[in-house]
């Protein structure tokens, strides 16, 4: 007994636009992969078969920014690729979301140190912070799943005024 | 004659005055030299068909703080003939610090001396590339400064403007 028996019949469902688009955006989050250190590593145990990121559909990771709608900022950000990290940010159409993954991404972590920036948070729009050193890929599962919830509680028309990807890139 | 011996008599029956301290510290032999002579005696380290140090492993610094002469500058050269490292120092005595390049003797130092330039602030003369090597072009500080604080100095390192 699945979807299968209610299709027997012709049926209907009624819905809103905006729940269907929210349900549609938060069942297939693309990740932009922004994988500068260690946490790296445990990002691509999250999508490999033992933990596998696609129950969530959030397991293609797309290497252009242009594609994606979420950024998993992995690793310790210098203050030169500080520069970098808000270019790509800046190449990902809109909408899209961040994960500040582990502790020097979120906070500088163990790295107190004039090189590294202090948390990504000083010059991206951190959606979710993820605890670890690195993060075990639990928790990066979950904090997709915080992102998810976050998605299904927005409206389409909360969007309709972000410009895309090409009028927001500057040079710097 | 034992190769640290050979070394020795060697550097000091070529540059006599020169060579100002030899010490062999838990089986390293550190010679010290004359800041303004090391470019002729890494030549003669390089060049010697006896010696043969044809490899520079690391060129640094160390920031004494409250020394007269500041700046130290350390090199390891390395001859495969012997299968020996030779650790060679150099009090700078000039303000603000400068000293000969050795990257036209040992190609490989040309980065190692951009890492020091960046870190300590010391000029390699004749280097033909001395550029910052981690920090960004632009930056006004030199890190590894006793001076400098650990943190940083805000403001100094430009960051994207918070959306």
């Amino acid at each position: 007994m699945g979807l299968e028996a209610k299709l027997q019949q012709d049926g209907f469902i009624t819905t809103t636009i905006d729940a269907i688009i929210a349900w549609a955006r938060k069942s297939s989050v693309w990740p932009m992969p922004m994988g500068i250190s260690c946490c790296a590593i445990e990002m691509i145990a999250a999508a490999d078969p033992k933990y596998d990121l696609a129950r969530f559909g959030s397991e293609v990771m797309r290497f252009t920014p242009r594609q994606c709608d979420l950024m998993i900022v992995a690793g310790t950000v210098t203050y030169k690729m500080a520069q970098v990290v808000r270019r790509i940010y800046d190449q990902m159409p809109e909408p899209k979301w961040v994960i500040a993954m582990g502790a020097c991404t979120s906070s500088g972590g163990m790295y107190r140190s004039y090189s590294v920036v202090q948390g990504i948070d000083q010059f991206l729009p951190v959606d979710v912070y993820t605890a670890g050193c690195p993060p075990r890929p639990e928790n990066l599962i979950n904090a997709v799943m915080t992102i998810q919830q976050k998605i299904s509680k927005t409206k389409a028309r909360d969007f309709q005024d972000k410009p895309f990807a090409e009028t927001v890139i500057t040079n710097n | 004659m034992p190769l640290k011996k050979l070394v020795t008599e060697k550097l000091k029956n070529n540059f006599n005055e020169s060579i100002l301290d030899v010490s062999d510290f838990r089986n390293d032999l550190s010679i010290t030299v004359a800041s303004n002579k090391i470019l002729d005696i890494a030549k003669f380290l390089k060049e010697d068909p006896e010696l043969e140090f044809v490899m520079c492993k690391d060129v640094t610094a160390i920031d004494w703080a409250t020394r007269k002469n500041r700046f130290t500058v350390v090199y390891h050269v390395y001859s495969f003939k012997y299968n020996f490292t030779l650790r060679l120092k150099c009090n700078i005595t000039d303000e603000p610090p400068k000293i000969d390049t050795v990257s036209l003797v040992w190609p490989s130092a040309n980065w190692y001396e951009r890492e020091t330039y960046d870190m300590y602030g010391i000029v390699f003369i004749n280097h033909p590339d001395l550029r910052r090597m981690y920090m960004p072009e632009g930056f006004q500080y030199h890190p590894l400064r006793k001076e400098f604080p650990v943190l940083g100095i805000p403001g100094s390192l430009p960051l994207p403007e918070k959306i």
